[in-house]
């Protein structure tokens, strides 16, 4: 279902595309098929997780590489977990003087302790580390360039503060390499033209209200707007206002009750939406259907890349 | 079914922890609904209630400090609240000003702290602060004596775990040989320190690293105070009245970082009340005939809209087995039996649904039950 055709536009020529939403919506479900669905368009896509858990690798069916490994899943789409240390030993390798062993450097307790509390520096060496997959060339010696970078980045209000690292970094140190770099990765997160951001939701009290602040904080600190909202697990709707009257006159039985569970969460998640629905300014929206398959399978998130491919391009 | 009934009389200290997005905050609230009613004076800590749930628990004030909830709110001819409910919304900036106040040995360190531009991130912005500040609080309130039970939800971090580091990872971070050689380089620490430095000068420009070098002074002025503040902490979350609940969907993930978080829980000497799988879907244990069903149905609500019922059935019934098999493997892997609670059509936070929820969890019927048996 394409809610808002209208006001629809492509965002298949961004360069990175965050998927930003509340825990436990399926943001890495949606981060995986969108990843299926740039690569099945032609593009030369990679799959960026943040929280070291997996998600996008598994539901593809592939392993996740270890030290930044850029693993190919399927044609044309690759993954890739970035953890704090060895994005911090790539970094250094590329930054430091060959006298200094980038990985004695890295596991240096000083170090650490500086990356620690040095404000925005943590999430700096993340978002760099982003930043740098999506440069063309590439800045990592021989490493291969992508069309399309997604992004399956943490929960809402840690998602910000990624985002926001560069600019806090920029802060604090004014100046040397670090802040000069820091200085373009936020360019480019500002870049509307470059960056796309895709939040996801289900059509739930919670996850609504956090899509909708998303969107506020986006514009306000970042100046960037929502390029779609993909609402997921959306129950169709199977019952008639006659069905539900009937269904409430019933006996009481499980049967009746799965039946009026159903139509009570169908309804109340219709509510969800429309509030969804008024409160986006413009932004084109699709609805993913829940799936009673408990496990998502790979022809599952094909379903799901096909659906995505036609409502968001 | 299992039931959480008693298992917490004895309990000053109970901390509901989990994955995000499994109804964490919904679930602390309830249990600590379950404790007034048992009667005690109880204190709900919650990091960031969905809108109607913190206006069925009146929180409408940022007092970091807990406020009085009016029970007469819930429905007193289903529930009596023999005890006295107060809640709080946490403000984790706020409540790490006031630890600096309390451990600052004077007022101009405090105020220097405080003015901090390196303070001011790291109290609202670095990874764990608001983990770290959870758990000031409830220490903050436990030690008050002004409670009898505190009940903690804790912060949405991907991983549940985060929250047990916390205090751990800011004094090791404090006390770290690493502060010492940043404050005072001396020998062998020295000479590996100063080359650090070069990189770090080399890389991020000598103004960042004399602001922190400051900040660090400043802050080691308290780490005896902080250093004091873990152990006590750790005393107490260790201690025989104090119990974490694991809460859980029973989607796979939130079911791997259950078991994951349980292990650790174990491996940390702290003691686990009860695992929680929040939204069950309703299994019909009733093995019936489908086609005997259908009949009936058809009977009673003609062939068209009993097809439906019967199809949807089917559908709920595939996601019951799958949850009661997730279940299954939750007790297995943590040798508990879980408590179950059956997914609602809508969102539980008005008054009346914290009241059925609360009945289920605590296996106490309500005066009236409601029409669908918990």
């Amino acid at each position: 279902m394409i809610a808002s055709r209208r006001s629809s536009r492509p965002f298949w020529n961004k360069r990175l595309l965050i998927v930003a939403g509340k825990g436990g919506v399926g943001r890495s479900t949606v981060a995986a098929a969108l990843g299926l669905a740039g690569a099945r368009s032609g593009l030369e896509t990679i799959v960026v997780e943040t929280a070291g858990r997996g998600d996008v690798a598994r539901a593809l069916g592939g392993r996740v590489g270890e030290r930044l490994a850029e693993v190919e899943l399927q044609p044309s789409l690759r993954h890739v977990a970035i953890s704090r240390r060895p994005a911090l030993e790539e970094y250094l390798r590329q930054e430091l003087p060959t006298a200094l062993p980038a990985a004695l450097v890295a596991r240096s307790r000083a170090f650490e302790l500086f990356v620690d509390a040095a404000p925005g520096m943590s999430d700096l060496l993340t978002i760099g580390k982003v930043w740098e997959l999506v440069q063309r060339p590439r800045h990592k010696p021989r490493a291969r360039p992508y069309d399309l970078v997604i992004l399956d980045g943490p929960a809402s209000g840690q998602l910000v503060g990624l985002l926001c690292a560069a600019r806090t970094f920029s802060s604090v140190a004014r100046v040397g390499p670090i802040a000069r770099q820091a200085a373009a990765i936020d360019a480019m997160l500002g870049d509307a033209s470059t960056v796309g951001v895709i939040a996801v939701a289900t059509p739930e009290q919670m996850a609504i209200s956090e899509t909708l602040e998303l969107q506020t904080v986006l514009a306000e600190r970042l100046g960037l707007k929502l390029d779609g909202v993909v609402v997921n697990r959306l129950f169709a709707p199977r019952f008639s206002a006659a069905d539900r009257h009937a269904l409430a006159g019933a006996p009481d039985d499980p049967t009746i009750r799965s039946a009026r569970w159903y139509d009570g969460r169908a309804q109340a998640q219709r509510a969800h939406l429309a509030r969804l629905r008024r409160g986006l300014l413009g932004v084109p929206h699709t609805t993913l259907p829940f799936l009673f398959t408990p496990r998502l399978g790979l022809v599952d998130i094909e379903h799901l890349a096909d659906r995505l491919a036609g409502a968001l391009a | 079914m299992n039931h959480l009934g008693g298992a917490l009389a004895d309990k000053r200290v109970v901390i509901c922890a989990g994955a995000g997005g499994v109804g964490k905050t919904t679930v602390s609230a309830v249990v600590a609904l379950g404790l007034a009613a048992q009667g005690r004076r109880v204190a709900l800590v919650t990091i960031d209630p969905a809108r109607r749930l913190a206006e069925a628990l009146g929180l409408d004030s940022l007092g970091n400090r807990p406020q009085p909830v009016e029970t007469a709110r819930f429905d007193v001819s289903k529930l009596e609240v023999r005890g006295e409910l107060f809640a709080m919304m946490l403000d984790a900036k706020r409540t790490f000003d006031e630890l600096i106040d309390v451990l600052a040995p004077n007022p101009l360190t405090r105020e220097q702290i405080l003015a901090n531009p390196i303070y001011e991130h790291l109290s609202t912005a670095v990874a764990g602060s608001q983990e770290y500040t959870a758990i000031a609080k409830l220490f903050e309130l436990e030690h008050s004596g002004d409670y009898d039970v505190i009940v903690l939800d804790t912060p949405p971090s991907r991983h549940a775990i985060d929250f047990l580091q916390a205090p751990d990872r800011l004094t090791g971070f404090l006390e770290g040989p690493a502060l010492a050689a940043f404050l005072r380089p001396t020998g062998h620490a020295a000479r590996a320190a100063g080359v650090m430095f070069a990189a770090l000068g080399r890389l991020t420009g000598v103004g960042l690293l004399e602001d922190m070098t400051v900040f660090f002074q400043l802050l080691a002025g308290l780490l005896e105070g902080f250093r004091r503040r873990a152990a006590d902490v750790h005393a107490l979350l260790t201690s025989g009245t104090s119990a974490f609940l694991i809460v859980t969907s029973p989607e796979q993930a939130a079911i791997e970082e259950a078991i994951f978080f349980g292990a650790e829980l174990d491996r940390a000497g702290m003691r686990r009340a009860g695992v929680i799988v929040n939204r069950m879907h309703r299994l019909d244990s009733a093995d019936s005939d489908a086609m005997a069903t259908g009949a009936r149905l058809a009977d009673a609500l003609g062939a068209a809209l009993a097809k439906k019922v019967v199809r949807t059935h089917a559908d709920v019934q595939r996601l019951a087995r799958a949850d009661h098999a997730a279940a299954e493997r939750l007790r297995a892997a943590l040798n508990d039996e879980p408590i179950c609670l059956t997914d609602r059509a809508t969102d539980v936070h008005d008054t009346d649904g914290l009241v059925d929820l609360q009945a289920e969890l605590f296996g106490e019927p309500l005066r009236e039950p409601s029409g669908s048996p918990a």
